[in-house]
């Protein structure tokens, strides 16, 4: 290390990253009297300056697609700032044989700035997985355990919905939805005769205004950012309160090193490159709470070796980073003659779908074990570079018929996306790479990657059912068209039907909880069992990755380990 | 147009409200507006006309009658020209390789063989030889019967996509598809009732 700041004021706690996790942590642990310091790895968000909501492709010169057409999808120019597949200088590394994508923010607010806003309950079932299938472990705690949380996070980022009872995918407290999308009502229609169960989606997406934020105003451009904060984003909804308090201190740029151990064993504060100056900075803190991000929070932990922990901080049991998952991923595009008769309407909505179809096959012998969810979307979306790719591949020739062509083809398109749940497996985890560091000198991770038989099941079995779906609804089967229009819409087909590992964006269980300190990293409060004072607030503690987006849990969890925190401060001389 | 309205605030927003931080929407007073935009329009024109960077001028006047043939005005709207699908893709072409060397090559390739077909270049061509060079690199099928058409079937498929990118991202060209959106509403209707859908 180059230098080591002196040491100066010692705050309350440390909070690595500002995303969902470490968003929801400096609002609780600030309000509830706390001193924090955050440490950033990216810069500060501007909503007024850096978000292109309202814009037309036209005004930017590039289209939206950036220099030399580069940038596509979830990295395009429109997006709000929230990260990257390859970030310059600080690479990943994959074991031979493994394919794995990692997406990662450099950025306040972290990938909350862009998410897909899908805010849903884990089930009763989630908490206690190897209960009921004897697979995979338990969590340590239960849903009614985390219920209170979930419904104070809600209460306060709001989600609109619907009360429907159906089995494990618990209703919330919601605000009302908004109507659906005619390409909505036609897949209802179609799932109403496939007894497919199609409601409400659930998103963090205001229909009423909630604490000072405006109800959205259906733009659909939520992946833009909103500068109305009508959806929900940590950088707008929950850091803006925690610096309220006074209490907040924001260290942006701030790359995380390690965190550092006192001769006591305990986590006395992280050491950090500031990024802009290139210096080693360090903070000094009574407790540290790490939400980098499941692998992230995993390589700080296995980054920070002393003599008291050989092996990285809180990894006697060596667990931190097993149990890697991501959702299982699957994609398929449908074309809809009677769409291309729909006149010309405003269907923009929020950003993201109006309906979902939550897994409707709970309890039931499948073929495969857990379940899925079904995202879709499509329509008569602002196009966009790449719109009609499909259509002049399949048209070929030019002039007039290939520009009508376009038209009449323009919206009558509906692509689905099923997202179900990984089964953790010993072929699949994060380790330090033992030779290659970032441009920060920092050792960087190798992923390890492979799909078990049950995830491929259940990918086939999502093809099934949206071929089902799309030829009940009266469509044809558009072979190799990508979606355009989903948040999450870079998927890479890997095998027939499956996403690539890591390339949901929901991987996680890299510093699992459990009560049993041989086989887990935190204790049911995501307290690391080696170092009391050492908490973690991502995905990160996660023991199962249920085929519900794992955002709204990441916040739930960070806030009741939050307030644990807060009740513990004092016996812990916080 | 509603519409207009609202690019012109959009713009507007992001070129003067960068100062202001937080999340509350606020309102930009209309006098500041109105004089923002008109400063944007007197920039637009004082700019003039489109300097190729990639292309050089005889090939960017090829590329521009390519992109009108590929989605050409009609009763309905403007066509790629208008649309400025040629300044698009000279704009990216100019900033990446692969395209620099499949549509730099392409423009190339095909006045070369109008050369060898016609004996000029194809801007020179009449209607009748360039629709019968362009049948040729249009379809897929003609590079699996003949290989020599292979890399001129991916340049024209490039250049057939990044045209109706063009177009299709453009002003008129969301026109011309009917999108209605990119509003501020204070409700969401859903989908209008037709019979039949």
């Amino acid at each position: 290390m180059l230098q080591i700041g002196p040491a100066k004021k010692i705050y309350d706690v440390c909070i690595v990253g500002s995303g969902a996790g470490g968003g929801t942590a400096a609002k609780v642990l600030t309000e509830g009297g706390l001193s924090v310091v955050m440490l950033e790895a990216g810069r500060r968000l501007d909503p007024d300056k850096d978000f292109k909501e309202h814009m037309w492709p036209y005004q930017l010169p590039h289209r939206g697609v950036g220099v030399g057409g580069r940038q596509r999808g979830i990295g395009d120019e429109f997006m709000a700032p929230n990260g990257f597949w390859e970030i310059e200088g600080e690479p990943y590394t994959i074991a031979p044989g493994s394919g794995f994508r990692w997406f990662r923010s450099r950025i306040e607010g972290g990938r909350t700035n862009h998410w897909g806003r899908i805010a849903l309950r884990f089930g009763p079932a989630d908490f206690r997985a190897h209960s009921t299938d004897g697979m995979g472990d338990d969590w340590p705690i239960s849903y009614e355990e985390l219920a209170p949380y979930y419904d104070k996070v809600e209460s306060y980022i709001g989600v609109f919905g619907s009360k429907e009872n159906v089995p494990n995918s618990p209703d919330g407290i919601f605000q009302p939805p908004p109507r659906p999308r005619c390409t909505e009502t036609l897949v209802k229609k179609a799932c109403d005769q496939l007894h497919i169960t199609c409601i409400p989606s659930r998103m963090a997406i205001l229909t009423r205004a909630l604490n000072g934020r405006d109800a959205c105003h259906y733009c659909a451009q939520c992946g833009r950012g909103c500068r109305s904060a009508s959806n929900f984003s940590s950088s707008q909804v929950m850091i803006p309160p925690a610096a309220a308090t006074g209490r907040l201190t924001m260290i942006a740029n701030a790359m995380a090193r390690e965190i550092v151990v006192g001769k006591d064993g305990r986590a006395e504060g992280v050491s950090y490159v500031e990024k802009t100056s290139k210096t080693e900075q360090r903070v000094n803190a009574k407790a540290v709470v790490v939400a980098a991000s499941a692998c992230e929070t995993a390589r700080l932990l296995l980054n920070s070796k002393s003599a008291s922990f050989p092996n990285g901080i809180a990894n006697g049991s060596g667990v931190v980073g097993r149990y890697l998952t991501d959702s299982v991923g699957s994609d398929l595009v449908g074309h809809f003659l009677q769409l291309e008769k729909m006149p010309a309407h405003n269907h923009d909505g929020v950003g993201g779908m109006h309906l979902y179809m939550p897994w409707w096959r709970f309890g039931k012998k499948n073929e495969f074990l857990r379940g899925y969810h079904i995202e879709f979307g499509g329509g008569r979306n602002m196009p966009g570079v790449g719109e009609f790719d499909y259509v002049c591949e399949t048209q070929e020739g030019y002039g007039a018929a290939l520009k009508q062509k376009c038209r009449s083809v323009y919206g009558a398109c509906i692509g689905f996306s099923g997202r179900g749940e990984m089964i953790p497996n010993e072929n699949c985890f994060c380790e330090l790479d033992p030779e290659v560091k970032d441009k920060w000198g920092i050792p960087v991770l190798r992923f390890h990657w492979k799909w078990g038989e049950n995830e491929l099941k259940m990918a086939d079995d999502m093809q099934q059912t949206f071929r089902q779906i799309i030829e009940a609804a009266g469509g044809t089967v558009l072979v190799g068209a990508r979606r355009h229009s989903k948040p999450s819409g870079d998927v890479q087909q890997q095998s027939n039907s499956i996403s690539t590992g890591g390339a949901i964006i929901h991987e996680l269980g890299t510093v699992r909880m459990g009560n049993d300190a041989k086989t887990s990293a935190l204790n049911s409060h995501c307290q690391a069992h080696e170092v009391k004072n050492l908490f973690v607030a991502d995905a990160a503690p996660f023991v199962t990755n249920p085929d519900k987006n794992p955002t709204l849990t990441i916040m739930a969890l960070a806030w009741r380990t939050s307030e644990y925190l807060l009740d513990q401060a004092k016996k812990m001389g916080v | 147009m509603s519409a207009d309205a609202v690019t012109r605030r959009a713009v507007l927003k992001s070129l003067t409200m960068g100062a202001v931080a937080g999340s509350v929407m606020r309102v930009i007073p209309l006098e500041a507006a109105d004089h923002a935009h008109h400063m944007i329009e007197a920039e637009k024109q004082s700019a003039g006309a489109y300097a190729p960077k990639f292309f050089d001028a005889g090939d960017y006047k090829t590329l521009q009658a390519l992109c009108e043939t590929i989605i050409p005005a009609d009763a309905d709207s403007g066509g790629a020209v208008e649309a400025g699908a040629p300044e698009f893709i000279d704009l990216l072409t100019s900033e990446n390789e692969e395209y620099q060397k499949t549509l730099g090559g392409g423009v190339k390739w095909l006045d070369g063989n109008c050369h060898v077909r016609y004996g000029k270049p194809y801007l020179e061509c009449g209607q009748a030889q360039q629709k019968e060079i362009l049948d040729l690199i249009a379809f897929r099928r003609n590079a699996e019967a003949d290989e020599s058409l292979t890399s001129a079937v991916e340049f024209f498929t490039l250049l057939r996509n990044m045209t109706a990118d063009g177009f299709f991202t453009s002003k008129i060209g969301i026109k011309y598809l009917g999108y209605k959106g990119n509003t501020f509403l204070t409700h969401f209707d859903g989908c209008p009732a037709v019979e039949g859908v």
